[in-house]
């Protein structure tokens, strides 16, 4: 069983385009927040990068068996965790989504999970060991990533917990979902999403209606997405160049450096620098499905695609966002936007499909 | 090269026997590549849609959202009087301006509050200026209080209410308790009605402009050219950099004919009363004292005037913002009899030989006529007539002229038109004729009518202006110049020459000499020293229309006028006209003293002295 792993076989092309993607977002958190009271965020990043990268190169020489063996506690620790949140959270904007540890830093329990429920959909369906997904066993996985889901949309963080559903989405996928089953779910969503609305909070339901119409209201949650396109088309096509960009350096851009960071990068760099940006992250999602495809087993296929799933999600609502074509649902940028959670988190996660790669030579 | 030894789970884990079956889902697996590539094509479009096909439009946006232009206000040009003095001046005062840019309609009601403001009239403020670009700031609010500047200081960063901005304005500071206020007239907003007329169809909305008065008359020299500043700022309106500035060019100086010495001394005279006055130099038509009481403070207009202020002015029944001096038309009661004797003595019928026999009364047309003394003045010929003003010898010389005759030398010296002062809204007063009343009644002209036009009642009226006018036209021997207030400015009309007898001009001249000097009806306003001619008047209110329908008991009194010059060849005429002064004789000291004033000033001028202005105005 024992497999003859060295440094080399790590995935490099993966860890190149990542690190390459982390380097743009710190120049673009140093031009964003340049005289500002985020000033030091660039060489935070560097830590939370350098951080990143030293628990990656850990996970990876972890055999992913181990780590799924260890889900139920993990499962339970991370639901313990998000209680703790909200005994002790700190708020911000209105929002219970922090711990707070030493020094000002300050830790995202929702990110991290984000972990667990990949491991959690890898084994709970590598244990089914079926092409065939029962209805019985759809319903009970749904139930075990709901529940965190419920507690982190309780913080409130609608954007964060919605996250968690392309793994499971992909997950079943890949599992042998029956058609009649997705019917099911996707009418009995039609059916749940006007009442959900309901349930939505006010700010929510705002940036819901600015986003079908954001001239509406052009100072409030419509401003941030107006704001936005503004920087990013006055980009042009070679941009304004770093720390040139008016929008992003007279704050007119909100959060510069976090979800709105790609707006920034946008101003500053271009048509030109935005498709050699996504550019790398088409790269860094197509390798690791590459390495889903060289996986020695069903479980490393589903975590290397729930990490794929994940980050392509995250693109999709960020990224739209940022061209206003999403609604503003305020989750970052994976290895660009500021923030230790989400950095190391993205980089647990290439630490995973690294420890599935190692382990590709069965026998 | 062999790393860490790796902890792998031991062959009894349940989950290791799954290790098994590779490749199970690889149709599933293309199927999410096909997805990837279809999202990743998705936001390129949107990317392609900004920054390549509409990048000017969004260039343009973030230009507009960083770049402001900040208005610099001109400031009025000052108004001085003839000898330099400051009569209106001006102070920077603080404005608050609403950027329409990040404008909150939430924000309007707590801003108006904080500032005393209405908050209706606010908005309706806001809707006026709705078709005017947004980047155009409106001010609404002048001459901030400290408790306003604390107020905007306090709310006006990003997180409250970042619209506000602060400007410095010159606010109008005019002459205190209305000195002069009639002449100078106030500044206001445009209002909405205005910018329909040509006067004032190149103006914007907001745009501060003479509303009465110099002010409205010479706005276009008084008013500066607005400035501009670009400045660059950052999303809480904070400035960051400035990219030009355009500055503004002052509105010019005007220098009035008027002197303050003699306007303190008018104002002092009327001062309580209710009438005007009005002092001019008939040989070149300059306005040297304006008064018209009662006044108004135009300060209170100076900036935004609140509304119930401009209720209480305007509902006032004794309508203080008409100037009488040029909008008071009257009856001139005895004060026409120099025009009828300069009729009389033109027209050859009042000749030498001319004479009445006044037994305080005479019958004309089957009506008995009242002279104003009761015992009547004997035979009097057309000096004593003067002198005494004898009404029955008036009313001889009408009954023998006819109205037509009447009305043609009173509009050869000037009555029934406008002087064409560098006012605006001078009234024209009335001449009536045959002509006039067939074409007003559909009536014939009646000869008892002319009896009682005789003696300056009926349907004549004069105003002030027009009767100094006249008079002094008359005793400068015919030669009218139009009387002006602006200095070098003025309307540079030529003197209106006409061809009278200047024999006819020294015999009344001699005759209004007499009612000061000779124990006339102003003997008691004789000045020592100094040729001081002039004529009473007493006018019945029965023809007044400008005051119609006034409920003050008082305006039912008499309204008692004076006209005087000095010396015989005039060098100053003033009219006074003092509403309800029941006598003429109540209106000479007005005038005596303005006359007297006008002369002590020459003599310590002569004398080589300065004079220290008498004037109190304090602003």
């Amino acid at each position: 069983m024992a497999t003859y792993r060295s440094i080399r076989d790590l995935d490099w092309s993966l860890i190149v385009v990542a690190l390459a993607i982390s380097a743009l977002g710190i120049l673009q958190i140093y031009s964003a927040t340049l005289d500002t009271v985020w000033q030091d965020a660039w060489w935070k990043q560097i830590l939370y990068v350098g951080a990143g990268v030293v628990l990656m190169w850990l996970i990876s020489k972890m055999d992913y068996y181990t780590l799924m063996d260890h889900v139920p506690i993990m499962y339970g620790i991370s639901l313990a965790l998000l209680l703790v949140t909200f005994a002790v959270g700190t708020t911000v904007f209105g929002s219970r989504r922090w711990i707070p540890l030493f020094a000002g830093f300050r830790l995202q329990v929702s990110e991290f999970i984000k972990v667990v429920i990949v491991l959690l959909v890898a084994r709970y369906l590598t244990e089914l060991k079926t092409d065939r997904l029962e209805l019985r066993d759809l319903l009970k996985l749904c139930g075990l990533v709901g529940l965190p889901m419920l507690l982190v949309m309780k913080q409130p963080d609608l954007g964060t917990s919605l996250t968690y559903t392309p793994i499971l989405v992909v997950g079943v996928f890949l599992a042998g979902l029956q058609w009649k089953h997705a019917v099911a779910i996707l009418v009995l969503f039609a059916l749940v999403m006007p009442v959900g609305w309901h349930f939505l909070k006010d700010y929510q339901k705002a940036r819901l209606i600015s986003f079908m119409n954001p001239d509406q209201d052009p100072r409030g949650s419509g401003y941030q997405v107006i704001q936005s396109r503004i920087a990013v088309g006055a980009g042009g096509m070679w941009g304004k160049g770093v720390t040139r960009g008016t929008q992003t350096q007279l704050r007119f851009l909100p959060v510069p450096h976090t979800d709105f960071i790609f707006s920034a990068f946008g101003e500053e760099h271009g048509f030109v620098g935005v498709i050699v940006a996504l550019g790398l992250y088409f790269l860094l999602i197509m390798q690791i499905v590459q390495n889903a495809q060289m996986a020695s087993d069903r479980a490393g296929v589903y975590i290397c695609m729930g990490v794929a799933a994940l980050l392509l999600f995250h693109m999709f609502v960020n990224v739209g966002m940022v061209v206003g074509r999403m609604p503003v649902t305020g989750i970052p940028l994976p290895l660009m936007s500021a923030g230790g959670s989400n950095t190391i988190t993205f980089f647990l996660m290439l630490g995973l499909v690294n420890s599935v790669r190692l382990r590709r030579f069965v026998n | 090269m062999k790393l860490f030894p790796l902890k792998v789970s031991t062959p009894s884990s349940p989950i290791d026997s799954l290790r098994d079956d590779t490749k199970f889902a690889s149709t599933k697996i293309a199927i999410f590549q096909y997805l990837t590539v279809g999202v990743f094509l998705f936001l390129i479009t949107g990317f392609w849609e900004l920054q390549v096909q509409n990048e000017d439009v969004y260039n343009q946006r973030a230009e507009r959202n960083r770049i402001k232009a900040v208005p610099i206000l001109a400031p009025r040009g000052k108004i001085l009087d003839r000898e330099g003095r400051i009569i209106v001046d001006n102070q920077p005062t603080f404005s608050l301006i609403l950027s329409r840019e990040n404008l909150r309609e939430e924000h309007l009601k707590p801003i108006a509050e904080g500032l005393n403001l209405d908050y209706a009239e606010l908005v309706d403020r806001l809707k006026r200026f709705r078709n005017r670009p947004r980047y155009e700031p409106i001010v609404i609010k002048e001459q901030l209080t400290p408790a306003d500047l604390a107020f905007v200081e306090a709310h006006r960063d990003s997180e409250t209410f970042p619209e506000m901005e602060l400007i410095v304005a010159q606010r109008r500071l005019y002459p205190k308790n209305g000195f002069a206020a009639h002449l100078i007239g106030y500044v206001g907003e445009v209002s909405e009605a205005e910018l329909n007329t040509t006067e004032f169809v190149r103006f914007n909305p907001g745009d501060i402009i003479g509303k009465t008065g110099i002010e409205r008359q010479y706005n276009d020299v008084l008013m500066g050219i607005d400035g501009q500043r670009q400045v660059v700022v950052d999303n809480r309106g904070m400035q960051r950099e400035v990219l030009a500035i355009k500055d503004a060019v002052p509105g010019k100086n005007l220098q009035l004919t008027i002197d303050l010495d003699l306007q303190a001394v008018a104002e002092l005279a009327m001062e309580g009363k209710r009438g005007g006055v009005i002092a001019l130099d008939p040989r070149n038509g300059e306005v040297l004292a304006m008064v018209s009481r009662p006044t108004f403070d135009p300060n209170r207009f100076a900036g935004r005037i609140r509304s119930e202020d401009w209720r209480e002015i305007m509902e006032n029944p004794e309508r203080p913002l008409l100037n009488r001096t040029i909008q008071a038309q009257f009856a001139p009661g005895s004060t026409f009899k120099p025009i009828m004797a300069l009729a009389g003595l033109e027209s050859g019928i009042l000749d030498d030989s001319f004479t009445a026999s006044c037994s305080g009364g005479a019958t004309f047309y089957g009506r008995y006529f009242k002279c104003h003394k009761k015992s009547g003045h004997g035979r009097v010929d057309l000096h004593r007539a003067l002198v005494q003003s004898c009404d029955v010898f008036f009313y001889t010389l009408g009954n023998r002229l006819g109205i037509d005759t009447i009305a043609r030398y009173s509009e050869m010296v000037g009555l029934g038109k406008k002087t064409g002062i560098d006012l605006p809204h001078e009234a024209e007063g009335l001449v009536p004729s045959s002509q006039w009343k067939l074409r007003t009644f559909r009536e014939k002209w009646f000869a008892g009518e002319t009896i009682s036009v005789s003696i300056g009642q009926g349907a004549l009226t004069v105003t002030p202006l027009q009767l100094a006018y006249a008079i002094g036209g008359i005793a400068t021997g015919g030669v009218w110049i139009r009387p002006h207030l602006v200095k070098d400015r003025g309307p540079s009309a030529p003197a209106r020459r006409v061809d009278i007898n200047l024999e006819s001009a020294a015999k009344i001249v001699n005759g209004l000499w007499g009612v000061v000097n000779e124990g006339g009806t102003a003997a008691a306003s004789r000045l020592p020293g100094i040729d001081f001619s002039g004529k009473t008047g007493t006018a019945q209110l029965a023809s007044n229309t400008v005051l119609k329908g006034s409920k003050l008991g008082q305006t039912m009194k008499d309204n008692a006028w004076f006209v005087g010059f000095a010396p015989r060849e005039p060098e100053i005429v003033v009219v006074a006209l003092y509403e309800g002064g029941e006598h003429g004789s109540w209106a000479a000291p007005i005038v005596r003293d303005i006359i007297k004033a006008y002369f002590d000033k020459k003599a310590r001028k002569a004398e080589g002295k300065q004079l220290l202005a008498t004037t109190a105005i304090n602003r």
